[in-house]
């Protein structure tokens, strides 16, 4: 089986675009990933693109061929939905693809719209990740699901908001210096506490915000990097995604993510390494408390000992195990369709030293990265590691 | 075909029976329960489902209290939605009777129907005992 590498990856700026379409804001992330890798783009042999909710935000469906349009490739295109984890979803079938020897260069990433609807229909495009008849059409909204998440969490745990704000704190410090991210400024846990409540006990800062952006990557076999003497020290080593039930009262547990924990343990075994190895994450915050879960999840922490692992600073820059060193979601935006693949490709520049963080993780070699669809229904988890 | 809306077999006879009184959740033979429209189990894959009266009180597990609704829900806020454990079967909806800042995990309700004030849709109810 040939390993596959990160030749190169792209970003748009992630923020607030609601003149800029999905296939202009992928154009752009895609034409920085083929340069970033140095490869032509008459080399690559498939696209796989992630979005979530174009059909409702631009009316655009079959969006596979319009992706490849946009970067003037020739060549299959797919688009993956798996509501927030679309692209990561899309990044497993590239590795796997690449993997198989069905291709040595593939361009995997996804976009997303979303500013350009007002907040109530984005409120409720984004729903329809949950369940129609049992959720949304009981009045559910996106951060009302995770609202109930946390609320058992507390019910069962213990742990209060003000420990979710440290989480919060924390990716705003990380996206200080990205010039990518959504919001570049620091907040404190004062802020935190006192902002407006959205679904509580979710209040305004401990929600991700509403995102437009591209990200995109190209993966190559190690042969063609050795062929085509391609800088590429990092690879994708292991992969992973599981599914659960998608209503969340269909769930044995309300605090714990299966999906989560199913795709960890079969990227970490593909990898063949323990959780122990791993020197840090990104993983999906689009709430405070989703980042606790995820770190419990992914076996870094037990359950209960996620949610004030940032207050204690073993997940900070600085500490053990630093969490969302590009800002995560929390700061550098949630354009749905393109996170799954963003992590990605900053995981593999802070591995490759050429993030603005990297310095905080000058030692590291092994990276995780956790991309979540709805209330965790879907997850597909990757592991990075630097392999020269 | 009429430019009525098609119900959704299963789900609008669930909440009709609610209405009327006798809701029921799907059994299967390992005593598995489910809400409907159901072909299979999900819990075991078994394929024969009966329908099993509810329990009249459930418990509710975890709430919330939403500000910031979908178009549907914009002259209903705040309102608190909850997962109510009614043994076999969880349910999500509403609850009403209570502020929604006084609803509490471990209260008991009974289920019933109720409609969005902002546009009349039918919703699932949880009503303190
Ligand atoms: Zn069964």
């Amino acid at each position: 089986m040939t390993r596959v590498r990160v030749a190169g990856g792209g970003l748009t700026h992630f923020g607030v675009h609601p003149e800029r379409t999905s296939r202009a804001l992928f154009g752009e992330a895609g034409e920085a990933a083929l340069e970033d890798a140095g490869v032509d783009r008459e080399d690559v042999e498939s696209v796989f693109f992630g979005n979530f909710m174009g059909e409702l935000a631009e009316h655009q469906g079959h969006m596979g061929p319009l992706a490849a349009e946009a970067l003037g490739i020739d060549a299959p295109s797919t688009r993956y939905e798996s509501a927030c984890a679309s692209s990561g979803v899309a990044v497993r079938q590239a590795v796997q693809n690449v993997r198989n020897g069905e291709a040595d260069v593939v361009l995997v990433g996804g976009a997303e719209r979303m500013n350009n609807l007002p907040t109530a229909e984005t409120t409720d495009a984004l729903a329809i990740a949950a369940d129609d008849l049992y959720e949304v059409r009981a009045g559910m909204t996106f951060p009302g699901a995770y609202a109930l998440m946390e609320d058992a969490y507390f019910e069962e745990h213990g742990g209060t908001r003000e420990d979710l704000a440290h989480i919060a704190v924390k990716n705003h410090q990380n996206a200080l210096g990205n010039e990518y991210a959504q919001f570049q400024k620091e907040i404190d846990v004062e802020t935190a506490m006192e902002a407006p409540p959205v679904a509580e006990p979710i209040h305004l800062y401990d929600a991700c915000p509403i995102t437009d952006g591209a990200a995109a990557m190209v993966l190559v076999s190690d042969s063609y990097a050795e062929e085509h003497d391609l800088d590429a020290p990092v690879a994708i080593t292991g992969t992973g995604q599981g599914s659960d039930r998608l209503a969340l009262q269909d769930r044995e547990e309300l605090t714990r993510t299966p999906a989560a924990e199913d795709a960890g343990a079969e990227a970490f075994a593909d990898a063949g390494i323990d959780p122990d190895d791993v020197d840090l994450a990104e993983v999906h915050d689009c709430f405070t408390i989703a980042e606790a879960l995820a770190i419990e999840a992914l076996g870094f922490f037990e359950p209960g000992e996620g949610i004030a692992a940032a207050r204690r600073g073993e997940t900070t820059a600085t500490g053990d195990l630093p969490v969302n060193l590009s800002g995560g979601l929390k700061a550098k935006g949630h354009p749905v369709g393109a996170t799954g693949a963003s992590q990605v490709v900053e995981m593999a520049k802070l591995l490759a030293g050429t993030h603005h963080n990297s310095d905080a993780v000058a030692d590291a070699t092994v990276g995780v990265t956790h991309n979540a669809g709805g209330t965790v229904a879907s997850t597909a988890v990757h592991v990075l590691e630097v392999v020269e | 075909m009429s430019d009525e809306p098609a119900r959704d077999a299963g789900y609008d006879d669930f909440l009709d029976a609610i209405a009327a009184g006798e809701p029921y959740y799907l059994e299967c033979p390992e005593g598995h329960g489910s809400l409907p429209p159901r072909q299979v189990c999900p819990d075991c894959g078994a394929t024969e489902l009966s329908e099993s009266g509810l329990p009249e009180v459930g418990t509710i597990v975890a709430h919330n209290v939403v500000h910031v609704p979908t178009p549907r829900f914009l002259d209903d806020t705040p309102y608190a939605t909850a997962i109510v454990d009614f043994g076999p079967v969880n349910v999500t909806g509403q609850v009403r009777g209570i502020d929604p800042q006084d609803v509490e995990n471990g209260q008991e309700v009974t289920i019933t129907i109720g409609e969005t004030e902002t546009d009349g849709d039918r919703l699932v109810v949880f009503e303190p005992v």
